[in-house]
């Protein structure tokens, strides 16, 4: 049983969508079979990591060996991202009983979670495989999914923010697809860890030159590394809460994952950070990422809108640690990982709670709120100075961790980009303060409004004092960032 | 170059044609022609890259030495799998617009939304 805990993390999750769409008659039966996908993702991703200690585990799909079949591994490098995915899965299982339940109609509420169901199958997938075509089968499962679920938001908009993230999620997965190609061609192997073995020889093949090409742009499409994030905000900011809550925590950080995957256990650090100039381009992307995500966070009306902007400037710091391609920066990046699923998750969770009792997230309507909703600002207040990187907070530790980074590998530019991102993270996070606390509420605003529900109020906090846990003692996310690194940059890779 | 690596240049003409459309179109529909254009671009390449020169459909037979390498067109069989699976979520959310807006054209459904 516990041999194939690498196949079942992935497995249930997939057997229980196709459950959920017979039982849709019985809505919150559903909702429990996502929740069951959910936790035994977490127990399989909490008993793997608990593992990986004693070296990488493979695990060959229906008994065929490695170069041949489809392998699954399991090592340093993703036991973060499949705990990230799955606490956040939990979380946003638990969130979304209620929150689905306003925001979308009883009948397509069995869908969602259908929906969810898959794209947390595809999230692992992506996560643990070991084959190249394997990730992109698994990348469009999830990202199909995605569409559907944005596609279920609750105003019309979401029906082309959907449209427009499938016709860009499906160039840029096909771009891979045609990256993979090119691998294929030169190699004839699809395995992640013989293409390594085997592209040792290749070196100063065009054709491998176009297959890195191909592939890291179709995956900085997915990743959202400006300038392909123009999908992000709306897509984020439309999406029904729950589904936004987990989408901005795990979907982008995967794409990033198998950024690093592909990067340096597929191509090799030599050939894409020395031989082609892939550092130097994911720096600048992410300098520039970072001061037009945190700008145009500061002058969104809509607080969803206005998360997802701040997502784009986050995934630039994400970017720049792993483009530094040393162990500090690629550490600095996972820790970043982590701690910024917990922080956005949070606030994407304390948006929806907004949503719920004012039905909409625009700032103008929050005047006044502060005292009014108390923990759901604080919870917001907690997260956001988190996103602007304030002792002791999450953001802080990775922030630091980044920082050190950029002055090891003497990175100038991008420094004072990361310092000017934090300054207009402080603008945008003290928009909100100020609409909350220091504006009148409006004069007829009904005096008793029904209260949140505890289990979404409890869902936003765990992740709320999660992030704070993780502030204060960064000891876990460090030490799972540091043991991604070392596996990533080592021989302990696949 | 172009004389031995000819079907390249076209399968990417033909991927480009499709990238084309996607961009320069307004119409979802169109859109998604371009999209499935594009797609079957790079599946053709998949498929032209296990062509063996001489060599016959992949089906075990006494009669024949050389066989074409049967693995891309298996991948590939995945790869239009999900193609037609994206086009088909793609098309029901071209319904669905048209529904609740009453147009496909990218620039009437945002000129809807900004004046309700």
């Amino acid at each position: 049983m516990t041999a194939h805990l690498p196949a079942l993390q992935v497995l249930v999750p997939l057997g229980c969508a196709p459950l959920c769409l017979l039982l849709r008659r019985f809505r919150t039966v559903t909702w429990l079979v996502f929740l069951l996908a959910a936790l035994s993702s977490l127990a399989c991703a909490v008993l793997l990591a608990t593992r990986v200690d004693d070296g990488p585990l493979h695990y060959e799909m229906g008994g065929w060996p490695a170069p041949y079949g489809i392998e699954f591994v399991v090592a340093g490098f993703n036991t973060p991202v499949l705990l990230v995915v799955s606490v956040v899965a939990v979380v946003a299982a638990v969130y979304a009983r209620r929150s689905v339940g306003d925001e979308v109609d009883d009948r397509r509420a069995p869908l969602v979670y259908t929906c969810l169901c898959l794209t947390l199958t595809g999230l692992l997938g992506l996560t643990v495989t070991g084959d190249v075509f394997n990730a992109f089968v698994f990348l469009e499962i999830s990202s199909l999914s995605t569409y559907a679920l944005i596609a279920m938001g609750r105003r019309r908009r979401a029906l082309l923010a959907s449209f427009r993230y499938l016709v860009i999620g499906t160039v840029g997965a096909t771009f891979v697809l045609i990256g993979i190609g090119f691998a294929y061609a030169v190699t004839g192997t699809l395995n992640m860890a013989d293409l390594a073995d085997r592209l040792t020889d290749l070196d100063g093949n065009r054709a491998l030159y176009a297959a890195v090409v191909f592939v890291f742009v179709g995956l900085a499409v997915k990743m959202a590394v400006f300038p392909l994030h123009a999908w992000l905000p709306a897509a984020y900011g439309e999406a029904p809460s729950a589904v936004s809550t987990f989408l901005a925590a795990a979907s982008t950080k995967v794409a990033i994952y198998v950024f690093c995957r592909f990067a340096f256990t597929v191509f090799g650090a030599g050939l894409v950070f020395t031989t082609m100039p892939v550092g130097e381009v994911g720096l600048l992307l992410a300098a520039l990422a970072m001061l037009v995500g945190s700008a145009a966070a500061c002058f969104q009306r809509d607080l969803k809108y206005l998360l997802a902007w701040s997502s784009v400037a986050q995934i630039g710091y994400i970017v720049a640690g792993i483009s530094l391609a040393t162990a500090a920066g690629v550490s600095a990046g996972y820790l970043h990982v982590i701690n910024h699923a917990v922080i956005k998750g949070a606030l994407f969770g304390a948006a929806g709670l907004l949503v719920l009792r004012l039905g909409s997230a625009r700032l103008d309507d929050l005047a006044g709120l502060g005292r009014r909703m108390p923990w759901t600002f604080a919870a917001i207040v907690v997260t956001g100075l988190g996103l602007v990187g304030v002792p002791p907070t999450a953001g802080f530790a990775s922030k630091w961790a980044l920082v050190s980074a950029l002055l090891d590998a003497g990175a100038w530019p991008v420094l004072v980009a990361v310092l000017a991102s934090s300054l207009l993270a402080l603008v945008y996070v003290g928009r909100i303060v100020e609409a909350a606390w220091f504006r009148d509420p409006p004069a007829d605003l009904p005096a008793d409004q029904p209260r949140a529900p505890v289990s979404m109020v409890a869902a936003v906090w765990a992740l709320v004092l999660l992030s704070v846990y993780f502030g204060i003692d960064a000891s876990l996310p460090g030490g799972l960032a540091d043991a991604a690194a070392a596996a990533l940059l080592g021989t302990g890779g696949a | 170059m172009i004389g031995t690596h000819y079907v390249y240049w076209l399968l990417f003409a033909l991927m480009m044609i499709g990238l084309y459309v996607v961009i320069s179109h307004g119409n979802l529909l169109k859109k998604l022609i371009g999209l499935t254009l594009f797609q079957v671009g790079v599946f053709l390449f998949f498929i032209s890259i296990g062509k063996v020169d001489g060599g016959s459909a992949p089906i075990v037979s006494d009669d024949v030495e050389t066989y074409s390498h049967p693995l891309p067109q298996v991948l590939i069989l995945t790869a239009i799998v999900v193609g037609v699976a994206t086009l088909a979520v793609g098309l029901g959310l071209a319904v669905r617009i048209f529904e609740t807006y009453g147009t496909v054209e990218e620039e009437d459904v945002l000129e809807r939304d900004t004046t309700p």
